[in-house]
């Protein structure tokens, strides 16, 4: 068989729908004891949820970062399946060259045919800054099977939390120390990095966002993306104790608020269609209403030289998102008036 | 020419390299810094960042370890002192920038604070295997400085002496520290503005319709036009002629880059910087640089003891290398004795400035610590034999 026709089934995993079945539709674990993580880590949940819905046929490739490092380190690794590791900005290429080689070696048939998962996971910095060229080319090649999670932990965790691309506006971090001339050291807003992926790349079968509060939901993203035919992209929201400054204990609690708030809205895109998903979908069909993100931001030390014009200012970006934008949290723009009509 | 006292920190302090490498930036006048975070080098950047909303800099987190180099180079180019801070891997991807910079001959300074490779290596433990790369990491030929502290207070001053190098010379200037001088602790002495002397940049002094930006007129580099100041340049990474313009030929390459190398090999003696100490009548030679001179130095010691005529160099400038000083004394010793926190890299131009004249005993270490000097002591006796 040619190469441009050849192609290789995906693995057709069932998704549990409702968190009380997990424990019958998601049951072994394949990232287990062995990890170095802090305590409250959502990231490392992230790596255990991703590892359980992708199953024991998967191949995981990390990218420098702290699901690397901690991960890795003391003569121990938690993953069960086979891993590999890859330089920081390299998540997407090195899952290409991997999902190539396999469907070259079944196309000659020196490998049985069969679904292999290939999963490549970033932090942020690999997956909204450094690696964004290698992730975008990965999205372009539709004839290989792989899956990208982005772990966004907002901050550069490893190298004792410096701000990245997906970083909140005004967040305390190393480099972005608030100070008495100036308070706010970071003024950028969060990149808007599952959309770009989703807009950039029109071939391109799905992709998500996600949190590990909402286990089941992140399952079916992670067993829907290896599905698709073709490349796929998660990112996932994940709330970082010693990055963020909070007690382990909010961790979960974090994650619920970031989505009750609108701040980071749960959405699947599937063959040109998106839809919102779980109390995201309420909140855009339903009329559930929106908590204020003030607890949110209250809740975590990096916030703490806020005061009240910068909770206001927060909080009416949020709501762009929601009412100025296209799509909710997702689409920042509109159609313009037709040109040849404005006066 | 005396620095902008807004940078200058005066007083005493207790700092470890890297804090005391970003005091050492500001105070010699820059103002803009473009980084992304990595171990063990992350420290000076948070010292910056801190610091420079007070001063009027710019500090910018960017993308990579490329998107950082660029920026300093498009930094330069407004005339504005400007640096980049990393280790190794980021090091590995700064070299195409690196590479541009020295084309168009740009000043500024980057810091590589090393640490164990290759790839990820041992991030938070010292090795100085970044010396070669240091020199040819870049493709083509190109001729750049690069210096090694060997203590916080060193790594202040030689900051300063970085940046008035790239600008006396128009090229990048490497800051090779380690990761033991970078996280050790230490007094630094921080001198009033008054004591410290910085190197403007060379401004061309031609109005801007006789202005060509690569004319030298019989000097070493070429008089700058700030990006904005009204004077139109062209600066490329191609092989240009003096007007900036590309020139695609072999005689304007060998004019070009002959230039760019000779503007460093043709001043190598007078850049060179090192210390020399007990040299004179000794058999046998320790050479080292960095954290390693400083342990070489209790190796020397027994080696003295135990009744071995030892002198020792210490490298501070080690690119351009010190050849003429090395094949003079060659000739007058047994050996020379190198060792370093790699497998061998400045011990091979030793060996080839020795000539075989004198013999060469490389001490290797792997990285990850530093040497026993009880085995640099071994090394001295074995060839002093």
């Amino acid at each position: 068989m040619t190469d441009s026709v050849y192609h290789i089934g995906t693995q057709d995993l069932p998704l549990t729908n409702r968190v009380n079945q997990i424990p019958e539709k998601a049951v072994e674990e394949y990232y287990t004891s062995g990890h170095r993580t802090c305590q409250g880590c959502e990231s490392a949940l992230i790596m255990r949820l991703m590892a359980k819905a992708a199953g024991p046929r998967t191949i995981i490739l990390g990218s420098t970062g702290c699901m690397y490092v901690a991960n890795t380190t003391y003569y121990s690794t938690p993953w069960v399946v086979p891993w590999m590791h890859t330089q920081l900005g390299s998540a997407g290429s090195a899952a290409t060259g991997t999902a190539a080689a396999l469907r070259a070696l079944m196309r000659k048939g020196k490998m049985k045919e069969e679904p292999i998962n290939v999963i490549a996971f970033c932090g942020d910095g690999g997956g909204v800054d450094m690696g964004v060229s290698s992730i975008s080319a990965a999205l372009m090649h539709t004839q290989y099977n792989l899956l990208i999670i982005c772990y966004d932990n907002e901050s550069y965790a490893n190298t004792d939390i410096q701000i990245s691309g997906s970083s909140p506006w005004g967040a305390n971090t190393t480099f972005t120390p608030p100070g008495k001339k100036i308070r706010i050291m970071y003024k950028n807003w969060k990149k808007n990095i599952a959309a770009l992926y989703a807009v950039g790349h029109t071939k391109c079968n799905y992709v998500a966002t996600g949190d590990a509060s909402y286990p089941a939901d992140l399952i079916d993203k992670v067993r829907k993306g290896l599905k698709e035919p073709g490349p796929a992209f998660i990112h996932t929201f994940d709330p970082c104790p010693k990055g963020w400054d909070y007690d382990p204990f909010y961790s979960h609690k974090l994650g619920e608020l970031a989505v009750e708030s609108g701040l980071f809205p749960l959405w699947e895109m599937t063959n040109g269609e998106l839809t919102y998903t779980g109390v995201s979908a309420r909140h855009v069909y339903g009329g559930r209403s929106r908590k204020p993100v003030r607890e949110y931001l209250e809740t975590q030390g990096r916030f703490h030289h806020f005061i009240e014009e910068d909770y206001q200012y927060f909080q009416s970006e949020v709501e762009k998102m929601w009412t100025d934008w296209a799509m909710p949290g997702v689409i920042p723009f509109k159609l313009g008036a037709d040109p040849s009509k404005k006066k | 020419m005396k620095t902008n006292p807004a940078g200058v920190l005066t007083g005493t302090h207790y700092f470890d390299g890297d804090v005391a490498c970003g005091e050492g930036a500001m105070a010699a006048g820059c103002r803009f810094v473009a980084g992304y975070p990595i171990t063990p080098s992350t420290e000076i950047v948070e010292r910056i960042s801190r610091r420079f909303p007070t001063m009027g800099g710019t500090f910018i987190q960017m993308e990579d370890e490329l998107a950082s180099m660029a920026a300093v180079v498009g930094a330069a180019w407004t005339g504005t002192k400007s640096m980049t801070v990393t280790s190794g891997p980021g090091f590995s991807l700064m070299m195409e920038n690196i590479g541009l910079a020295a084309m168009m001959e740009t000043p500024c300074v980057v810091v590589n604070v090393q640490r164990a490779g290759p790839s990820t290596g041992l991030p938070t433990m010292v090795a100085q295997a970044d010396m070669m790369q240091a020199r040819w990491g870049s493709h083509g030929d190109y001729e750049l400085i690069a210096l090694c502290p060997q203590s916080p207070q060193e790594t202040f001053d030689l900051t300063i002496e970085a940046f008035n190098l790239s600008e006396l010379y128009r090229v990048p200037v490497l800051l090779m520290m380690d990761e033991c001088v970078g996280h050790m602790t230490e007094k630094v002495i921080i001198p009033s503005s008054e004591e410290i002397d910085v190197a403007p940049r060379k401004l061309t002094t031609k109005p801007p319709e006789q202005f060509l930006p690569y004319e030298i007129n019989g000097e070493d580099v070429p008089g700058f036009a700030r990006a904005g100041d009204g004077y139109r340049f062209h600066a490329t990474g191609l092989t240009h002629d003096e007007r900036g313009y590309p020139a695609m030929t072999e005689e304007s390459h060998e004019k070009c880059v002959r230039r760019l190398i000779e503007k460093i090999r043709g001043n190598a003696d007078r850049i060179a910087r090192f210390e020399e100490e007990g040299t004179e009548g000794a058999d046998v030679i320790v050479l080292a640089y960095g954290i390693t001179a400083r342990v070489a130095r209790m190796g020397v010691e027994m080696a003295r003891e135990k009744g071995v005529k030892v002198g020792v160099i210490r490298l501070i400038v080690v690119w351009p290398f010190p050849e003429s000083r090395i094949r003079e004394l060659a000739g007058k010793v047994k050996a020379f004795v190198v060792p370093e926190i790699n497998y061998g890299q400045i011990v091979l131009e030793v060996e080839r400035c020795a000539a075989g004249q004198a013999a060469v005993l490389p001490v290797s270490h792997g990285g990850g610590g530093v040497h026993d000097p009880g085995r640099i002591c071994d090394a001295i006796q074995e060839i002093a034999k």
